[in-house]
């Protein structure tokens, strides 16, 4: 899919949850949000452009999808 | 002319829980104080005849003939506007009665027209039968004096009195001739519609009745509610298809299939045929009462565009092939698997419509999760509404209305936002403003006024007329208000909400940068008003919010919702009658579509995916294994679409190609796509992109369920047979079956236990249990048998309400110097949605294009005038419309409507979207506005591209005539 789509997406998401003052509850509220309202092969490209620097990507963004879980190809 | 089969009672019912004992005519009678002696008899099986009264409306007391005689009284009292009273003797036949009364009538026949066996309200006359039932023999006055019968006078002269037919609305005549001056259509356009565009015009033999100003129907302010219509003992009013078709013989109690009112009908048939739809009065969400839409623009049902045959073609640019069922079923079937062979399991899904039955979604999701093996479904509700269950999912716990709509008759404050009910929820809009004529306080935050603010009886205690995409700031700055003035419920938050969140919460909202005053300039409301708007909600009492898509259809729509429901919590407005969260649905079943697991990620019942006892339940009970992890969206679709990896889309009841933002944008996702099927009645937008046509059936062909705003499941009943031969459910499960897998339900009822048996807030569902109570609102099970008006009544149903930090953030779509006007979208009354339906009936007469809205100012500097044709540029696209110059417009903001597709309002929409759903962001985008003489260059390919589809459509059609 179209990668910036995705990223800002992404850093919509972020957008949001950095209003927590809590940081570490703010990374997992952005990547419970990507596990459970992302189907897979969107989290996975996107964990793709992320290995590859992941230009673009806020700071909350990037710490939530570094630890992203994307299940297997195979099984999806 | 009312319902054929309902009994009038006379007056409304009373609901004192005092009980009345008295006596009439020698019979003990027991009643709730308050109730009109007429009544007490009509409980009791006495009718006493009546003219001016009628249960829909406030007693009158003017036609005289309902006068009874009471023990221990003087004079003859009107049995209408009497109350009761304990001991009471009461005799309503005597034979000073009976003269009086035959003399009230005599009167009355003297001056109407006698062609009784003409009349088309012959046979449900009320005058007629009043006449019988007073036993009026002879009619001593003769018709040669003054009258209102005639044309001309029996000199010859021109009669002042009389007044020919105004024929102008297109649903219904009005023949003064007829009129008997009872005030009932006044009444009922005051007390229950609240347009008050009738008035009883002189007094005494003169008096007349007319439309506002002396208008024709069509040109007064008349919404065609159709209530004085329905209110009319006489043939004054009546319906124009009565008045062609004569009287019904049976009726069948349906549900309205527009919008998310619900309002429950009785079809009025002759045998399959519809002669008028009256609104039910023992319907529990619209009590009588129905809109232009539901009463009248019935007529696509039969319409001659409607497709009746199943169509193929390989692609887009061939002529269509008319096919038998079967094979488009196993064109469908082989398509599908071909694709999901060569492009992988995901490479197909299905998308569901808030026009389709509950069973029919359900079913749709079923197919797709268990059929195809994916969990790519989704639902209109993803542009509409999918915030509203995000939102209030994470704040209470349930993605829904919190209360019924007769909640607000205990309602101190309405507050109203991102809504405009009169036009797009027009019953409730209806009862709300009686209700606000009764003395509850409004306050509307709105960038328009729209007609709430201001309306016969009715007007706003506050405006706040913010900057469009600043809902949030606004809500966040009354929240500011409501914590650092100590309004804040502090023991309703103690006990009912989690308290570290609210502590967070109240630090938040606390911060000076959400003061009033600092945020004036970003959100363009004067800090006065919204302290004044803040105290009130906080202070004045019960107060409910209502509110609609000008809330969620922003990039921080979710947020938005959420910081509604923590206002809510806030100021306890939540778990009894009176208060509480409600968003207004667009759709007729936008919450059924939602509940039935039509998303992504959700099984019915809002249960997630990745949920392993819910999944294994599903497993189980469909007999396959099933994934846990979420699916595509509808705009995921397109994007996988345009790179090439989703190819094959099931479209039941949805007009993506129009209703969706960005139309270039999601039409190239279209024409990528190998088989695109549709399931509709008519050749939508998005059939001119599709590979096979699927004729769907109209909610009057089939039996199913609807659940509307408050979460009430009502009952879609089948009167005529589906025109293409299947019910949608049929088609779904025949398409499933080609492909493999089993579905066999003998009737819609089935589904719905299936649904029951495995979703806990339905499990005391049945069409049985329906059918018994006339309607249901979910949660309805073990614990609530009988439903559930109100929700988190002693406790959330997430446990403790959780207040969300809502940070303001501002929309990345700004004005600058290329695009310096902000465009918001909505609806009218007269049309629905992308108008598939309305537009094909007389309803266009109000209403036969979209116009873009602007302001004078915005207008001059522009050199626009009214009716000048305007070309809108956004950096999506550029579509060209009529300019209406507006006063309830905002400078900087312009405004249009979305029901006919050539106008390409959503062509000019962006791909921004809401953060949480990815519901897009209709209501703002950044527009200039310029004179054109031309329209855009996208509606001449619209137009070149629907001519060309058109011509493929009549060939194909023209091969079906020679088959
Ligand atoms: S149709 Fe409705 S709005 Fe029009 S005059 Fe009758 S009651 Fe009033
Ligand atoms: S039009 Fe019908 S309802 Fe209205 S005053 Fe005349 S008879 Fe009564
Ligand atoms: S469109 Fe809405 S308000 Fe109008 S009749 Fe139908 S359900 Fe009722
Ligand atoms: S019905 Fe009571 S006065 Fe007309």
């Amino acid at each position: 899919m179209n990668i910036e789509r995705l990223v800002t997406m992404a850093n919509d998401i972020a957008t949001y949850f950095a209003v927590e003052p809590n940081h570490a509850a703010a990374v997992d509220g952005v990547r419970d949000h990507l596990t459970r309202f992302w189907d897979p092969v969107m989290r996975r490209q996107l964990k793709d452009y992320f290995a590859q620097g992941g230009e673009g990507l806020l700071p909350l963004a990037n710490e939530a999808v570094d630890g992203l879980s994307v299940p297997p190809v195979a099984t999806v | 002319m009312l319902s054929i089969v309902e009994i009038d009672y006379g007056t409304p019912k009373a609901t004192s829980e005092t009980i009345v004992e008295l006596e009439i005519d020698g019979r003990t009678v027991h009643v709730p104080e308050g109730t009109s002696v007429m009544r007490a008899a009509a409980q009791a099986g006495i009718s006493i005849p009546k003219l001016c009264a009628t249960e829909m409306l406030e007693a009158f007391g003017s036609c005289r003939l309902c006068l009874v005689e009471i023990e221990g009284r003087k004079g003859y009292p009107a049995s209408c506007t009497t109350p009761v009273a304990a001991g009471m003797k009461i005799s309503t036949q005597t034979p000073k009665l009976a003269e009086i009364r035959r003399g009230v009538i005599e009167l009355y026949i003297s001056d109407h027209p006698l062609d009784c066996l003409t009349c088309p309200a012959n046979g449900h006359c009320e005058l007629q039968d009043m006449a019988g039932v007073v036993g009026l023999r002879e009619v001593r006055y003769g018709y040669d004096g003054a009258n209102h019968v005639y044309p001309k006078t029996k000199g010859g002269g021109e009669n002042p009195l009389f007044v020919a037919k105004d024929e102008s609305n297109p649903y219904f005549s009005f023949d003064p001739s007829k009129c008997i001056v009872c005030s009932r259509c006044v009444r009922a356009c005051d007390e229950v519609q609240g347009t008050f565009a009738l008035t009883i015009q002189g007094s005494g033999f003169e008096s007349k009745v007319a439309a506002s100003q002396n208008n024709a129907f069509l040109d007064s302010e008349c919404v065609s509610c159709g209530a004085c219509v329905q209110a009319c003992p006489t043939a004054t009013l009546s319906e124009k298809s009565l008045i062609d078709k004569g009287q019904a013989e049976h009726t069948v109690t349906t549900t309205c299939a527009y919008c998310g009112v619900g309002c429950s009908f009785r079809a009025e048939m002759k045998g399959e045929e519809i002669v008028r739809m009256v609104p039910n009065k023992d319907g529990h969400a619209n009590h009588g009462h129905s809109c232009v839409k539901g009463r009248f623009a019935i007529g696509y049902a039969t319409h001659p565009d409607r497709i009746n045959t199943p169509m193929i073609r390989a692609k887009i640019s061939d002529p269509w092939r008319v096919v038998s069922w079967d094979e488009a079923f196993a064109h469908v079937a082989s398509e599908f698997k071909r694709l999901q062979a060569t492009y992988g399991k995901h490479a197909v899904g299905g998308i569901t419509s808030s026009r389709c039955t509950n069973e029919e979604t359900y079913l749709v999701q079923k197919l797709v999760r268990a059929g195809f093996g994916n969990n790519n479904v989704d639902t209109c509700a993803r542009v509409c509404h999918s915030p509203t269950g995000y939102g209030l999912k994470t704040t209470l716990g349930e993605s829904a209305g919190t209360q019924d709509f007769d909640s607000i008759e205990q309602t101190d404050v309405v507050l109203v936002i991102g809504a405009n009910p009169t036009d797009a929820h027009p019953v409730f809009g209806s009862q709300m403003k009686q209700r606000l004529r009764a003395g509850a306080k409004l306050i509307v935050i709105d960038p328009r006024r729209i007609d709430l603010v201001r309306t016969p009886h009715v007007h706003a205690d506050y405006h706040l007329k913010l900057k469009p995409g600043t809902n949030v700031a606004v809500l966040n700055t009354l929240a500011h208000v409501i914590v650092t003035e100590g309004l804040v419920d502090e023991a309703f938050v103690a006990l009912r909400c989690e308290p570290e969140a609210f502590a967070k919460w109240r630090v938040f909202v606390a911060q000076d940068k959400y003061s009033p005053e600092a945020m004036e300039a970003e959100t363009g409301v004067a800090a006065a008003l919204m302290r004044g708007a803040a105290r009130l909600y906080a202070t004045g009492g019960n107060g409910a919010i209502y509110y609609g898509l000008g809330v969620t259809e922003h990039a921080q729509g979710s947020t938005g919702v959420m910081g509604i429901a923590n206002l809510a919590m806030a100021t306890g407005n939540f778990g009894r009658e009176g208060v509480g969260v409600n968003p207004l649905r667009g759709q007729n079943n936008v919450q059924g579509s939602c509940d039935m697991g039509s998303f992504p990620n959700e099984f019915p019942g809002y249960r997630h995916v990745g949920d392993d006892a819910v999944r294994h339940s599903f497993e189980q009970a469909w007999g396959v294994s099933l994934l846990g992890e979420p699916g595509l969206r509808i705009p995921n679709m397109f994007e996988a679409a345009l790179d090439g990896s989703f190819k094959g889309l099931y479209i039941e009841g949805e007009d993506i190609a129009q209703s969706d933002p960005d139309t270039q944008h999601v039409t190239a996702a279209l024409s990528a796509m190998e088989c695109i099927v549709v399931q509709d009645l008519f050749f939508n937008e998005t059939a001119k992109y599709a590979h096979v046509f699927l004729p769907g059936s109209s909610f009057l062909e089939k039996d199913g369920t609807f659940t509307n705003a408050e979460r009430r499941i009502s009952r879609v009943r089948k009167v005529m047979a589906p025109k293409a031969g299947y019910a949608d459910w049929e088609i779904t499960q025949k398409l499933a079956q080609a492909m493999g897998y089993p579905m066999n339900y003998g009737h819609a009822s089935q589904i719905m236990d299936e649904i029951a048996r495995l979703t806990p807030t339905f499990h005391g569902v049945s069409f049985e249990k329906i059918d018994r109570l006339g309607s249901i609102q979910w949660p309805c099970n073990e614990e609530h048998p009988q439903g559930t008006p109100v929700l988190h009544v002693d406790e959330f149903v997430r446990g403790k309400g959780r207040f969300m930090l809502t940070e303001y953030v501002p929309t990345s779509e700004k004005v600058n110097a290329e695009h310096p006007l902000i465009l918001t979208t909505g609806r009218i009354l007269s049309q629905y949605n992308g108008g598939t339906q309305t537009r094909r009936t007389a309803n266009v007469m109000w209403y036969d294009e979209d116009r873009l809205e602007i302001h004078p100012h915005d207008a001059e500097e522009r050199g626009v005038t009214d009716g000048d044709w305007v070309g809108i540029r956004s950096r999506s696209g550029d579509t060209v419309l009529r300019a209406m110059i507006s006063e309830r417009m905002q400078p900087g903001v312009v405004y249009t409507t979305f029901h006919f597709p050539g106008s390409g309002a959503n062509v000019i929409t962006t791909e921004n979207s809401d953060w949480a759903t990815n519901c897009p962001e209709y209501k703002v985008t950044a527009v200039q506005v310029t004179r054109v003489t031309q329209p855009s260059e996208w509606q001449k390919r619209y137009r070149a591209f629907s001519d060309e589809q058109q011509a493929l459509l009549d060939q194909s059609v023209d091969t079906l005539g020679q088959a």
